[in-house]
């Protein structure tokens, strides 16, 4: 459904198989479909983690976990099952890759699944769908009957003498249940409220058994990872970080889309080059580096090369991969607000400074933008934000924190601005949205 | 209380997925939505019958997902994103357009049951914005004269 | 995880906290660590034996530092040897403060009339950590109080989300009627009902509450804690004898009370209170308390004054004395041990007649005769939180022994024990069994017998759920079970009881509870309030006229006199109105109860919250009952009794020993200071001067019980430190004759009645009549 984009700069991995019509079952097979899972099944479990440590993978879906160290924890006994648990609840707000992979790749998610399953000893997986997605719901439904069809999954896949399930999950509309542990939850048929860790999922996670979670990408790069070596993947990157991305550029570039980049790839260029610059002829004025939650850059910071680690170095993270810009002519304040109207709405409200904090900001931040801002408000947003960071029961707290605090920090100029009645320096004419944006019922 | 048949076959199916029955919970509260148009105080008891939950359990769960809601609304929910990536690509414009054009707000319904509109967070459009779903169906890379024509695509229907 | 705050048989860890070196059980929770060390973590979510959340985070502290760098938070962390710990620094000190700021935000600053004010944990931490000062200037989210029951109100916000109130509902309570819905700044607690609660309205989540989200019906809007008088005392309404708190104010009345809780934990029963110890307080307020002794005057029950009245008792008692009349006293369950042993001593000693009893609900006699001997085998409410494995025999625990069914309810969810469940319904303790065995209606002395050893019985308690096979396999197992504590119900009855103490005899460390109905049934039972056995179960010379003898005496007209003290026989203990026409009846009682409005005179007397004294619940726990406050014009029904006999011309010292090796340390009766210990008697008879008591002292009576009264040589200090202390009288009785039959009346209360007492209560009928109009509604569609 979504439109592919392509650029020459991409390696493509992941994004392979994209518009070749792979989620057809015969297709994907004349792609190299399924040849990782065989390949897999002839190697010892220990074999697998190994390839999967050497690649340098690390996990897609925000924190960068390496892979295959996450799966060397599961316990090699255990007296409960174990399970995989396939994320893709993709809710970050910048991010829509992980949809284009289930469109495009159905197959090589449950191929990656099996084999998480076969390094750590799991012979069921779940792969979560968020609710919305309810086109990709079916085409992954189908992808997995279409499987078991062939006897790849169900009773003695490949004639391995392992039986292996694959079942699909879906949400009702959560970001937080994106979350790890609440995710869990929710497949449980819980509220998505996450869990006390320790103990983490890989010890005790779904119905109390040891349970992999990973993202979408990182499991659909694990089949290349088998078939090429984990030398190969890692060598895509820089070193610790292993392979390619798939980055989101949305916001004000020309040329939007999902594009397969190598990690360490520049942030800069991708957004100038691969991005096509910004839309108007107008200049950029800020960057979201790796979806709402993260920190954002000033233009003048970005510089940077787009893995993990020199991400990390430059103050913010390179989380899920959406890389949002934004021109000169957008009001700083409102961005904030918007930001922290996700979060309020999508706090699930366990854990004090969370839900309040998330609420007050919201209502502080609507104020202030409407042109009732007092001079002590953008420290009070500085000071709650900081006394979220770090101290929720999740990190969506954190998720929430983080980029308010760089907008105060980096444009202060801008909450200034707003002061002593001025409405938004940035509004146009008649803009509705001046006076009050528009607010989330809740 | 009838489900369809489809519906029966999927929940049937679904309960060996799983150690648990609760587990069929979400999924099955959103297909059941689909089937009734919302969760009625029906759908609440007789999922909690099945599974072997109390109807407090039921309401918790719903409650918490903001895909599930307790009231019916128009046959086209318009959910229009005005999160980041959209904001900045005229999302806010759409969605004050539409409330203009339908007569509605956040979570009204027109008088003639034929649409709701609903403000809504990212749906993972992001490299394709402004986009809006109606019902399960995306449209992307909108402005107001793609919008007209959407709304008006499906008033037709 | 609620076992988790145990750590029992744990190896030690050592872990330094703020530089002071602490030891505690490897796996126990910082915080409880901490705590035991005299270090306080604050807390609004955290709650010992109730799952853990991590919601408030109040509790952070820094540990291990730099390895952790984030704060952590005390309730989660389980500790390990070496761990370094900082409780008190800035840091910390600011998040905490932080954690109250951000609270505050959208709380109501309603403090000076919420409910809570004065014993909110917010506003305690709001005062420990300085975050007076808002920085918030946001309208706050509002929301409509409402009304659950006639007993829980929620005004929601108010409601910090610390999920208290909704563990406890689940986790030990058991009910699951509450929950959350929504999510973020929208999470609500709600009710099972939607708008109301269908539960066993116990108010635990009232007081669990650390702000004043969740308020009780009763006492909402009443008053200020610190505006009452908070005296402990024993609950008047079941057998199980819960400590409550009553919060007390003086009233034109003399005295009202206004609350019942036991949050201070002082009890047996912990915090836990059902809705009777909790609320059901509220006869004693009625206006149609007697306050006026009333004497029949041509035919009408006559205002009188109190020397009047027990003037024409006194004289009318010693003309039927004289002519040789037959007399009948009859007894309440109610009665505290001192006001049953002098109502049994004054009948023997002052009118000569062994015509006397009260409704019986437990066959005591045959349970003390049963443990002749084995003290050891008696059971109290404690062990019952305690021993690895129970069982249940007869009975509905939840309904008729609140009490003891939340003692083995969270002795299987904190301690794993066994709970095996024997009985002919599918009673709510099921859902907490390991094994549950269905016998026919009525068989329970069948399986007492099988228990015991004989193998015939089975086939009279073979059921399709429990056969022949199973029963055997149960027994087995019960055989081998470690420290079983069995509790049976009045279901069982003298051989029925002789067979299960063998049976106990035979397992290791078993120990029994025979299951009564009221308040001081056992005590009662143990003063002797029988008309074949004394105080202490001792066969008397001669037996008098049971109830039923009593009944049948006075319909030949042969009752001369007929005594009633806290009893309603008419109502309910099956004499016949008209039968009494030609008996000089007495009642002593609270209400114009149907025997009173017959009487020729009653005495308005004390509730048992107004009234000191001892109870001795129906596994023997012994504890001391303090009066809450005089309600004027009413007296203690110990008094009443002394002033009777005084009035018939007896020297009172000879029923209340007076002088020489009394002590005067449970207070005076009335005043003040009542209750509490005499310090003039002390001092007194510290300097070898002896006290002289009050004949209305029902302390001075105490004495002559502990010396006479097998088993009640309990350590007196203990009891007057307000703890529960073991009677040891089944064990030390006399063997009785075994087939001393027994005529029960138990009362077979739900958790929303209380024998003849419960009508009395609002509280309980507006529940009652909720729930009667909710069938109804349910019955119509
Ligand atoms: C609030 C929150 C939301 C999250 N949402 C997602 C998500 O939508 N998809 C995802 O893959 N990971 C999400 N994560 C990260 C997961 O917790 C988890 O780290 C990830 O699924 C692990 O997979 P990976 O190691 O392959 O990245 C979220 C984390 C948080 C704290
Ligand atoms: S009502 Fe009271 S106990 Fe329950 S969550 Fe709210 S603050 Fe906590
Ligand atoms: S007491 Fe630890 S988070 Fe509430």
């Amino acid at each position: 459904m979504a439109d592919l984009v392509s650029h020459p700069d991409e390696v493509k991995v992941v994004s392979r198989r994209f518009g070749l019509g792979a989620a057809n079952l015969d297709r994907y097979l004349e792609l190299d479909g399924y040849k990782a899972v065989q390949k897999a099944l002839a190697m010892q479990s220990a074999d697998i983690i190994e390839e999967v440590k050497k690649s340098n993978l690390r996990g897609r879906g925000g924190a960068g976990f390496p892979t295959g160290l996450k799966w060397s924890f599961v316990p090699k006994e255990s007296a409960k099952p174990k399970y995989v648990l396939c994320n893709g609840d993709e809710s970050e707000p910048g991010t829509c890759k992980d949809r284009l992979i289930f469109e495009h790749d159905p197959h090589a998610v449950i191929e990656g699944a099996v084999i998480a399953g076969l390094a750590v000893g799991a012979r069921k997986a779940y792969i979560y769908v968020r609710g919305e997605y309810r086109y990709l719901s079916l085409i992954m439904q189908k992808a997995i009957a279409d499987a078991y069809g062939r006897g790849f999954l169900g009773k003695n896949i490949f004639g391995s003498g392992i039986d292996f399930d694959v079942f699909w999950h879906g949400g009702a509309g959560a970001y937080e249940v994106g979350e790890e542990s609440a995710l869990m939850e929710s497949l449980e048929g819980k509220r998505g409220i996450p869990r006390i860790r320790p103990p983490f999922p890989a010890v005790v996670g779904l119905w109390g058994g040891p349970t992999v979670i990973n993202n979408v990408e990182t499991l659909a790069s694990v089949p290349h990872i088998m078939l090429g070596g984990g030398e190969w993947f890692a060598n895509l990157g820089t070193p610790r970080n292993g392979g390619t991305r798939l980055f989101c550029l949305s916001g004000h570039m020309n040329r939007c889309g999902v594009y397969e980049l190598p990690l360490g790839y520049n942030l800069k260029k991708m957004i100038y080059e691969v991005g096509g610059g910004i839309t108007g002829g107008r200049s950029l004025k800020a960057v979201v580096p790796g979806g709402s939650s993260t920190p954002l850059f000033r233009a003048d910071e970005i510089d940077v090369a787009m893995d993990f680690d020199s991400v990390a170095k430059a103050g913010s993270m390179l989380g899920s991969g959406g890389v949002t810009a934004i021109d000169d002519q957008t009001c700083m304040v409102k961005f904030a607000l918007r930001i922290i109207k996700f979060y309020q709405h999508e706090s699930c409200g366990w854990c004090i400074p969370c839900r309040e904090g998330t609420d007050w900001i919201k209502k502080s931040l609507t104020r202030f933008h409407a042109g009732g801002g007092l001079r002590k408000d953008i420290d009070d947003v500085k000071y709650l934000a900081q006394n979220m960071l770090g101290r929720t029961f999740c990190p969506l707290g954190d998720a929430a924190a983080m980029p308010i605090i760089s907008i105060v920090d980096k444009f202060r100029d801008e909450f200034e601005a707003h002061l002593e009645g001025r409405p938004c320096p940035h509004a146009k004419e008649g803009d509705a949205a001046n006076a009050l944006l528009p607010m989330l019922a809740h | 209380m009838r489900f369809s048949d489809a519906f029966e076959a999927r929940f049937t199916e679904m309960l060996t997925h799983y150690p648990t029955k609760r587990s069929v919970l979400v999924p099955t509260l959103l297909f059941a939505q689909d089937e009734v148009g919302y969760v009625s105080e029906d759908v609440i008891a007789e999922l909690a019958t099945r599974l072997e939950l109390t109807t407090l359990d039921v309401r918790n769960v719903m409650s918490y997902y903001s895909m599930l809601v307790t009231k019916p609304r128009g046959k086209y929910n318009v959910q229009v994103c005005t999160n980041i990536a959209c904001t900045l690509k005229g999302g806010d414009e759409l969605l004050s357009h539409c409330a203009k054009r339908l007569g509605i707000g956040h979570k009204g319904t027109t008088a003639d049951g034929q649409f709701s509109l609903e403000e809504v967070e990212c749906i993972g459009a992001c490299s394709w914005a402004p986009a809006i779903q109606v019902n399960y169906d995306f449209h992307e890379n909108l402005d107001v004269p793609k919008m007209d024509a959407v709304l008006d695509g499906y008033a037709k229907k | 995880m609620g076992t988790r705050g145990f750590g029992f048989g744990m190896a030690d860890a050592n872990i330094t906290v703020d530089g002071k070196k602490i030891t505690a059980p490897a796996g126990s929770l910082l915080i409880d660590a901490c705590k035991n060390a005299g270090i306080e973590i604050p807390s609004f979510c955290y709650y010992p034996n109730l799952s853990l959340q991590g919601a408030c985070r109040m509790c952070v502290v820094r540990v291990d530092a730099p390895k952790m760098p984030k704060l952590q938070t005390a309730c989660t962390t389980t500790i390990s040897d070496g761990m370094v710990v900082t409780t008190d620094s800035e840091e910390v000190k600011q998040s905490r403060k932080a954690v109250v700021e951000i609270l505050l935000g959208n709380h109501p600053l309603d403090c000076p009339v919420c409910d809570a004010g004065g014993q909110c944990e917010l506003q305690d931490m709001t005062f420990t950590y300085g975050a007076s000062e808002s920085r918030y200037v946001e309208p706050k989210n509002h929301k409509q109080e409402q009304q659950w029951s006639p007993v829980v109100f929620f005004d929601s916000p108010r409601c910090i989300l610390c999920y208290r109130c909704v563990r406890v509902c689940n986790e030990a309570m058991d009910v699951a009627a509450l929950g959350v819905e929504n999510r973020g700044v929208s999470s609500l607690i709600v009710p099972n009902g939607g708008d109301h609660l269908d539960c066993e309205e116990c108010g635990m989540c009232i007081d669990i509450c650390p702000v004043g989200a969740l308020t009780s019906g009763s006492y909402r809007y009443k008053t200020r804690p610190w505006e009452m008088n908070h005296v402990s005392t024993i609950c008047t309404h079941c057998g199980d004898g819960c400590k409550t708190t009553l919060g007390v104010r003086s009233s034109e009345a003399g005295m009202e009370i206004l609350r019942g809780d036991n949050r201070d934990k002082s009890g047996i029963n912990d915090d836990f209170l059902c809705i009777k110890g909790r609320y059901a307080f509220d006869f004693a307020n009625r206006e149609d308390r007697l306050r006026q002794p009333l004497v029949r005057k041509n035919g009408v029950l006559t205002a009188v004054t109190w020397e009047e009245a027990v003037t024409a008792v006194g004289d009318k008692f010693a003309e039927v004395k004289q002519s040789g009349g037959v007399f009948g006293v009859i007894g309440s369950p109610r009665s505290t041990n001192e006001e049953a042993y002098l109502l049994q001593k004054f009948a023997r000693s002052t009118l000569g007649t062994n015509n006397i009893d009260h409704q019986r609900t437990a066959d005591f006699p045959a349970f003390v005769s049963a443990l002749a001997g084995k003290p050891e085998m008696a059971g109290s409410m404690r062990d019952a939180y305690m021993v690895p494995a129970i069982l249940l025999l007869g009975g509905d625990a939840t309904d008729e022994h609140p009490l003891l069914a939340y003692q083995v309810r969270n002795n299987v969810r904190l301690h794993s024990a066994k709970l095996y469940v024997v009985n002919s319904q599918e009673i709510k303790l099921k859902r907490q069994a390991a094994e549950f065995a269905q016998i026919p209606a009525g068989t329970e002395s069948g399986v007492a017998a099988f228990l015991a050893g004989d193998d015939s019985a089975v086939a009279a308690i073979a059921t399709a759920i429990t056969s022949a096979d199973a029963w055997r396999a149960l027994r087995e197992t019960l055989r081998s079970a470690q420290n079983l504590l069995i509790a049976f119900s009045s279901d069982l009855q003298g051989d029925g009881i002789a067979n299960i103490a063998k049976f106990a005899g035979s397992v290791s460390g078993a120990k029994v509870i025979c299951l009564a109905d009221y308040a001081n049934s056992r005590g009662v039972a143990d003063m002797g309030l029988y008309p074949d056995l004394l105080p202490g179960y001792a066969s008397a010379a001669k037996a008098g006229l049971d109830l039923a003898g009593m009944s049948a005496a006075a319909q030949q007209g042969k009752l001369g006199a007929l005594l009633v003290v806290g009893a309603n026989p008419v109502y309910d203990l099956g004499f016949a109105a008209d039968s009494l026409n030609n008996t000089f009846v007495v009642v002593q009682d609270m209400f114009l109860t149907e025997t009173a409005a017959i009487a020729d005179v009653v005495l308005p007397s004390a509730s048992a919250y107004e009234t000191s004294g001892t109870f001795t619940n129906t596994s023997g726990d012994l504890q001391l009952v303090k009066k809450a406050g005089d309600l004027h014009g009413t007296k203690p029904d110990f008094e009443i009794i002394v002033r009777i006999a005084s009035a018939m011309g007896v020297d009172v010292s000879t029923l209340v020993p007076l002088g020489a090796g009394t002590t005067a340390d449970m207070g005076q009766s009335r005043g003040a200071q009542s209750g509490e210990a005499d310090r003039s008697a002390v001092y007194l008879q510290k300097q070898g001067l002896e006290a002289r008591v009050s004949p209305f002292d029902a302390a001075a009576l105490f004495d002559e019980i502990q010396r006479l009264v097998p088993g009640y040589d309990v350590s007196r200090m203990n009891l007057m430190a307000g703890n529960d202390v073991r009677t040891t009288t089944a064990g030390k009785a006399a063997a009785l004759p075994a087939s001393r039959g027994e005529s029960l009346r138990p009362a077979h209360d739900t958790l929303f009645s209380s024998g003849s007492l419960g009508r009395y209560s609002r509280v309980l009928n507006s529940v009652a009549e909720n729930r009667d109009s909710k069938l109804v509604e349910v019955a119509a569609d």
